[in-house]
């Protein structure tokens, strides 16, 4: 017997909801930056399960762009990253407010 | 017939636009010989060729008008929807007179100019605005139809604003030249009204159609019985405010802050009887309508007097001369009144020669004593300025209405057409004509003895720093060609009666076109009553200069012990029957308040500043809360976000089940 679609979803929603919590709550740059990853993955499962039930291919293929677009904004996103600690010596994000009117 | 003259029409205005452009734009920086050689040379060429029109006009088998309609690249002036005006130029016996005043009087005015204002400041400035009036008065007088007319009427407004202001340091003078652009704004709307009247019910503007349609429909007469006194009532209006008559005159005597030359120009000569030109020229109009022509004659006759007891109490020299034109101007009102368009036009000539030489003479006096205008501090000028005293005399005599003098034969063409004609009120405006001309001779005679005769004020001259003088040639010169027109103008007009051939109405006949009229009354009452009209107001003018010997020469006292003892009523003529005072206190303090209350208080600051600050304190308030989202803060952004996704999938949800029943 198969898993339902249902259990996954219900999985999706709450690595999404973790992930979303986590980026609200969490101070370390990296941390939110794994936070949304956790939440792009939810996506993903939400497109496998689909892609499963009503058998089609167009779901996982759309599961490939996201990753690639992911690998493409972590490289991006960490470079980022380091650069801030290099020039603020800090990776709070509570502390990064130059942009503050 | 002779083509050339129609070719070179549109010269006579656009040379002394030629001389504004140069003087306008390059007279800062050209020495004064070259700004004042410029002024009379692109006035001097209108006159020629005037002059040349004249010869052409007059010669055998001549056209009774030219036509010269201006089309640049083919285009019409205006073409809207049915609606047609030309720039065009029409030429007939009325228009010749005019510009034969206009460009004669106002290249002899120039001419003075050049020594008038020769130590003045701005002296390029002068020439220009006074070769933009000579354009506008030329596009006045030669316009074809109402609207050239009307450019013309405004541009002669403006100039004369701009001359009266000349001084605008002087706040007196910029306010005077307020007053008489705001006063003529008035006769203005009258006019324009008058204009979309026309176009409604002729609907064009052109003179030649619109006088045909009532000449050669008659039954037009009847139709137009219910608009055609409101136009003429209008153009009333207009011409009152232009020509300075009740109740719009009272710009005229303030015009007088501009320099000398200008009030002869402008403010005698030209400007002021474009009012008198413009009833003549409607004289069609006019015709067909008798209560038009009655409020005319009245308002005339009305003018003439008021203006005239004015007159006789002012101590500023060229305020008695204001006054004086005035009332002159409300005589050719009182003419063309009682139909006698042609003495109008006559008295127009010959008061633009008299009038401007009495100005320009006492602007000589005025130069002679650096800048004095108060004839209490004048007398004894006689023998300081030989030649003045002459010429002014010529105007004096003129005015006053004396054998043969040019004012003498219109004055009384004028005083016998009101006695012959048909209107009801004939013997009481011919009454009023005649205390007028006995009046005008007691204030001019008066200006004459005070100034002239009688004891030098020392306490002047010591004081000045200038020694009195006689004027340089160049004012001399216009003076004394004026002051023989002022003698021998009116030849042209000695009546039959008088053994003369009255040929100025003859000229005019073309254009009045009514000759019968008033053929069959002089050869009804004979020349007898003529003759019996023209001895009493020459004796009317005698009593006049008699007073004013008496009073001003033999024995001066009497005069200040009369006003003494009738102080009341010298009063009222000394403060001009306070009519400033009166308009002051019921039409323009009440439009102020009117202004500052409700359109200041109320539109301007409650409405128009309010919506402005009610956007401004809107927009600032949108920006506040939205200020508060900024904070910099990458969490509270994100919570934002996730606030802004969450609220989307709950619309997404359940906003088809809340919004979908409803």
């Amino acid at each position: 017997m198969p898993v339902p679609t249902a259990y996954y979803l219900i999985l999706a929603a709450m690595l999404f909801s973790i992930g979303i919590a986590a980026f609200l709550i969490k101070r370390n740059v990296i941390t939110i930056f794994i936070s949304i990853e956790l939440m792009l993955n939810a996506v993903n499962l939400t497109f496998v399960a689909f892609a499963h039930m009503w058998h089609q291919v167009s779901g996982q293929i759309f599961v490939f762009f996201v990753m690639v677009v992911a690998a493409a904004e972590a490289a991006v996103g960490l470079a980022i990253i380091i650069s801030i600690y290099r020039t603020r010596q800090t990776l709070n994000v509570d502390e990064l407010n130059l942009m503050k009117s | 017939m002779n083509p050339m003259p129609a070719t070179y029409l549109w010269l006579i205005p656009l040379l002394p636009f030629a001389g504004f452009l140069i003087n306008g734009t390059l007279g800062r920086r050209l020495p004064r010989a070259v700004v004042g050689a410029v002024a009379l040379l692109f006035t001097a060429a209108p006159a020629a060729l005037v002059a040349w029109l004249l010869t052409t006009m007059c010669s055998a088998g001549a056209p009774n008008t030219i036509e010269s309609v201006i089309r640049p690249f083919g285009h019409e002036w205006i073409a809207i929807s049915g609606f047609h005006a030309d720039f065009a130029f029409t030429v007939d016996h009325l228009t010749l007179i005019m510009l034969g005043v206009v460009t004669g009087v106002g290249f002899l005015i120039h001419i003075y100019s050049v020594g008038y204002m020769a130590h003045e400041e701005g002296y390029w400035r002068f020439f220009a605005y006074l070769n933009l009036f000579m354009f506008f008065m030329s596009v006045l007088v030669l316009a074809s139809n109402f609207l050239l007319l009307f450019v013309g009427w405004e541009g002669v407004g403006l100039c004369s604003y701009l001359l009266i202001g000349f001084y605008f340091k002087k706040t007196s003078a910029a306010n005077a030249g307020k007053k008489a652009f705001i006063v003529n704004r008035i006769g203005d709307f009258g006019f324009l009204l008058a204009m979309f009247l026309l176009i409604v019910h002729f609907g064009t503007l052109s003179f030649s159609q619109i006088f045909a349609t009532i000449t050669d429909h008659p039954e037009w007469q009847q139709q137009g019985a219910h608009f055609l006194p409101a136009i003429c009532l209008l153009l009333v209006l207009g011409a009152a405010g232009k020509s300075a008559q009740i109740p719009l005159y009272i710009w005229l005597p303030d015009a007088m802050e501009g320099p000398t030359p200008v009030s002869a120009l402008i403010h005698a000569a030209t400007m002021v009887t474009a009012g008198v030109y413009m009833v003549a020229r409607c004289h069609v109009l006019f015709n067909s309508s008798p209560l038009a022509l009655t409020v005319v004659a009245i308002i005339g006759a009305a003018t003439a007097i008021f203006a005239a007891s004015i007159g006789m109490v002012q101590h500023d020299i060229k305020r008695v001369l204001a006054y004086s034109t005035i009332s002159q101007l409300g005589y050719m009102f009182m003419a063309c009144g009682v139909g006698a368009y042609a003495a109008g036009i006559f008295h127009l000539l010959t008061h633009a020669f008299f009038k401007a030489l009495l100005f320009l003479a006492a602007g000589s006096v005025i130069h002679a004593l650096s800048g004095e205008q108060d004839m209490r501090k004048m007398g004894g000028m006689r023998t300081r300025t030989p030649i003045t005293f002459w010429c002014m005399s010529a105007g004096v005599f003129a005015i006053a209405g004396i054998p043969p003098f040019a004012g003498f034969f219109s004055k009384d063409e004028i005083l016998y057409q009101t006695f012959t004609s048909n209107n009801p009120l004939h013997i009481v405006l011919w009454l009023a004509g005649l205390l007028t001309a006995g009046m005008t001779s007691f204030y001019m005679f008066r200006l004459w003895f005070k100034t002239f005769f009688g004891e030098p004020c020392v306490e002047h001259h010591t004081n000045a720093h200038h020694s009195v003088h006689e004027s340089s040639w160049v004012m001399l010169l216009p003076l004394a060609i004026l002051a023989i027109l002022s003698v021998v103008g009116g030849w042209i007009g000695i009546p039959a009666a008088l053994f003369g051939s009255n040929r100025i109405e003859h000229f005019l006949d073309p254009v009045f076109a009514n000759p019968a009229a008033t053929e069959a009354v002089a050869s009804a009452t004979g020349h007898g009553l003529e003759l019996v009209l023209a001895a009493i107001s020459v004796l009317t003018a005698a009593l006049g200069f008699y007073i004013a010997y008496v009073f001003y020469y033999e024995k001066p006292g009497t005069a200040a012990a009369l006003a003494e003892r009738n102080s009341r009523v010298y009063a009222v003529a000394k403060n001009k029957y306070w009519v400033d005072e009166f308009y002051r206190a019921f039409l323009i303090t009440p439009m102020l308040m009117f202004t500052r209350g409700i359109l200041e208080l109320v539109v301007d600051n409650g409405i128009v500043d309010g919506s402005g600050a009610a956007a401004d304190a809107t927009t600032r308030g949108l920006a506040w809360i939205e200020r508060k989202q900024i904070s910099g803060n990458i969490r509270s952004y994100a919570g934002w976000l996730a606030i802004g996704a969450a609220a989307v999938i709950a619309v997404m949800i359940f906003g088809n089940s809340l919004w979908g029943h409803l």
